[in-house]
Order: C-alpha cells, then structure tokens, then sequence
C-alpha cells in the first residue's frame, strides 16, 4: 500500500534521510522509533507529501507522491494523520472540526457528515462534547478528537507522529487505547512513538531509524528480544530502563 | 474678537454635515477597496512567487516611503494623463486613498498570515484542503480576530488622514468647517468644534478597537 524506495532528503548540505526503504501492506502495524532528530517524522511527513524530497520514490496506493501534482490533495485526504500537537482548528468546535474536510474535500452535505462525525465521536467516547471548543478540552481529549476527525474522512491508512508526546502522563491512556482499537480493526497504520509498550503489543514490525537512515525493520518479537544492530540495542536498553 | 459665539456652529451644521459624509465615504471606500487590494497584495507577496511577491513588496514598500500628502498630489496630477480628462479632486482622493491605504492594511494582513502556526496549515493540507480553501476556512478566519483592533486603529488614523485632501481642494469635513468660519469670519469656533467633533469619532472608535481587542476568541 506504501512503497518507500531510495529515499533521500536534504536541507542544504545536511541529509535527513538517506536511502530509505520501507514497505507497508494493508492491515499492518508499523512503529517507528528512534533518538529524535533521526528522521522519523520527516520519513512520515515525506508519506503525505507535507515534506519535499530530493531523491526516492514514495508511492502510495499506486500514486506517485512526488508527480501527484493537484491530485496531491485528493490522496492526502486519503491518509489520516495525527499530529504531536493535536492541531484541531481552534476557530471551529468540534462537529465543525469533523465535518469541515468531509464537506470541502469529499464533498459530503452536511447532514452525512454530521452523521459520520457523530458515529465517530462516539467510538472516541466524546459524544458529549460535540459543541465543545478545543480550547474547552484536555489534551488526551484534543488528540482523540484529531483522530476523530481523521478517521471521518475514510483513510486507507493512518499516520501517527509522536501521538501522545505531547500529553501528561495521565491521558496517555485513552489516546492509546483509542489507537489500539483502531489496530484491532484492521486499520492500516505507521505510528512514530517513543511507546515501546505500545509498540510492543500492538506493532507488527518496528522500524529503527538513527541519523537518517533505517538501521533496523523487524519483526516486533524479533526486535525487542534481539535487536539487530548495536545502536538499536544501546537506544532500547536506555529506553526501558526507565 | 469679543467672545466666542457658538450660533455660528449652528448654522454652518449643514454645511459641515457635508464635508462629514465626504471624510466618512473617504474613508469606508478607502477601507472596503483597500482591504481588498491589501490582501491580493499580502497574497502575492507570500505567494512565494518571485513574479507575484516582487511587485507586491516593490509597491507596498514605495508607498509606505513616501507622504501621503506627495501621493494625493501625484494621483491628482498623474490620473487626468492617464485617463485623458480631468478627474476632480473628489473622486481623485477617492482612488489615492484605496490605492495608499492597501500598501498599510497588506503589511497588517501579512502579520496576522504568517502568525498563524505552521501546524494548522499543515493541519488543513493532511485533510486534503487545496491551498484557497485553507486560506478561506482554516487561516483567514484565524488571522482576522487579532487583526481587528490594529485594522481598526489604521481605519481611524485614515479617518484623521482624509484631512489632508485640503492640498487638492476637496471639501471634507475640515475643509468645510474653515469654510464656514472664513463666511461668518468665527475661525476659532469653527476650528475648537471640529477638533472636538475629530476627537469625538476618533475616540469612540479607539474606544471600540480596545472592547474587540478583549474579545471572546479564546484561543
């Protein structure tokens, strides 16, 4: 469903991302992981066409993100993503924040996509808060509204970047929990988080990045038991330690 | 001078009256056609378009250099070449003032743009929404709100600024009120009450700005 092929990507002289390859089927799970400033969330952000790149392919659902042109929108609205700091529209409340896109991108009426946002507030377990502005709302509720929003518009995959960094310890939670049943769905999803719990119960695979490059994709089992490379090993020792 | 006499101010209410209606059409003319022609100009300019943003910044910056009384003066010298009779100075100061105040309310409408945090652009993209669309419903409706009190601010220093058609001989509000003091030769009635009716309007509205600028958008 996602092909990531040679991918590279340069601010000036620095590199971001060198040669990556990654490949992500329907239904699967893949966490990404890693010291910060390794490349993750650019590799995610390059997924959706919100970050250019110099070099690579990124292929998704047989569409060439780089040459997507104005079909560009179309396949990003096709992809959900959540972002680190939640990112709902601060001017609208929350039905507006569901029903905006569905309306202007997918061209839903009104009524559809208040029917659709309702259905979907409710499996977040927000109903109450319809009226709500985010302003009005805790973290861990701003985020399961992002996702709520999102998921309104249909995805054929999920993309997830660092979800929950931004939450008290507290609500980190309810955000996951909301994740871990969108994965018992089926849903497709790549998940950048520093939830090695998460990513150990839920993640099919697990992508190691360090300096730009992917120095690690395995099995989860695999990965955690016996990572392959020294660096994963050092990262995950001082991860779970505390 | 034995006094003041205020039955002068009476009389020439009418005719002061007139000049009112000229400086606040000046003005709401100049707002409407300048916000608009602001914001073409602050969109080219972050348009990011080499051929859009240079002639934008080129302008914005040449009118923002020169005084508006030498742009009152060109317009109406310049505008009778160009469209090959006489204008007039009413509808002259109509068009320098729309074409000067853009420069000022793009530079406002630019800041409260590009105040707008990089997350909720990329927020409006990831949901599929082509870039007018996240200029009309995600950042434009953002920007506006923290705007409205220096755009306010700016509508009430054109307001004062629509005095300084005198160099083309328009008849504002200013100019009407010397007029009717030169007649019933009471100048310093004329000039006292103008300058508190100046204040009056002026004050109420910064009065106004400064209720919008506690407004309820919490964000």
């Amino acid at each position: 469903m996602i092909e990531i092929r040679k991918l590279s990507k340069w601010y000036g002289d620095t590199a971001v991302l060198r040669d990556c390859d990654l490949s992500i089927r329907k239904g699967e799970v893949v966490v990404v992981c890693g010291p910060s400033g390794s490349g993750k969330s650019t590799l995610l952000q390059c997924i959706n066409g919100l970050e250019p790149f110099q070099q690579g392919d990124v292929v998704v659902d047989g569409i060439h993100v780089a040459r997507a042109g104005r079909a560009l929108p179309r396949l990003r609205a096709r992809l959900g993503m959540v972002f680190q700091r939640f990112e709902l529209f601060p001017h609208l409340d929350v039905m507006d924040n569901l029903c905006l896109a569905q309306r202007r991108v997918l061209g839903r009426t009104q009524g559809a996509s208040e029917d659709k946002a309702r259905v979907l507030l409710d499996r977040v377990g927000l109903s109450e808060h319809a009226g709500k502005y985010p302003a009005q709302l805790s973290g861990g509720q701003q985020q399961r509204v992002a996702i709520a929003r999102a998921l309104c518009m249909d995805p054929i995959c999920m993309l997830f970047d660092e979800p929950t960094s931004a939450l008290d310890p507290e609500m980190i939670g309810e955000v996951l929990e909301v994740m871990n049943q969108l994965a018992a769905d089926g849903m497709t999803m790549v998940v950048v988080t520093h939830e090695m719990g998460f990513a150990h119960r839920i993640a099919h695979r697990v992508v190691f990045m360090d300096g730009g490059r992917i120095l690690e994709d395995t099995e989860t089992a695999a990965f955690f038991s016996a990572p392959q490379t020294e660096r994963a090993r050092l990262f995950l020792s001082r991860i779970l330690s505390h | 001078m034995d006094g003041f006499d205020f039955a002068v101010i009476r009389d020439s209410l009418p005719f002061v009256w007139q000049g009112f209606l000229f400086s606040a059409g000046l003005t709401l003319f100049a707002t409407i056609c300048g916000l608009a022609f602001g914001t073409l100009l602050a969109l080219a300019r972050l348009s990011g378009h080499i051929w859009l943003s240079l002639p934008a910044t080129v302008y914005v910056n040449a009118m923002r250099s020169i005084p508006l009384v030498m742009v009152i003066l060109w317009f109406f010298l310049a505008l009778p070449l160009l469209t090959g009779k006489p204008v007039g100075a009413e509808r002259s100061a109509f068009v320098t003032f729309a074409a000067f105040e853009a420069a000022y309310f793009s530079e406002i409408l630019r800041a409260g743009i590009l105040g707008i945090p990089r997350g909720q652009l990329q927020a409006a993209q990831a949901l599929g929404l082509a870039p007018m669309q996240t200029f009309r419903y995600i950042v434009g409706p953002q920007a506006i709100r923290p705007m409205l009190p220096i755009l306010l601010t700016q509508v009430i220093v054109l307001f004062q600024d629509t005095s300084l058609v005198y160099a083309i001989g328009a008849k504002d509000m200013l100019k009407a009120a010397e007029i009717s003091g030169k007649n019933y030769n009471r100048p310093v009635e004329m000039y006292v009450f103008i300058g508190l009716l100046y204040f009056v309007i002026c004050f109420g509205l910064s009065r106004l700005a400064r209720g919008w600028s506690r407004g309820r958008f919490a964000a």
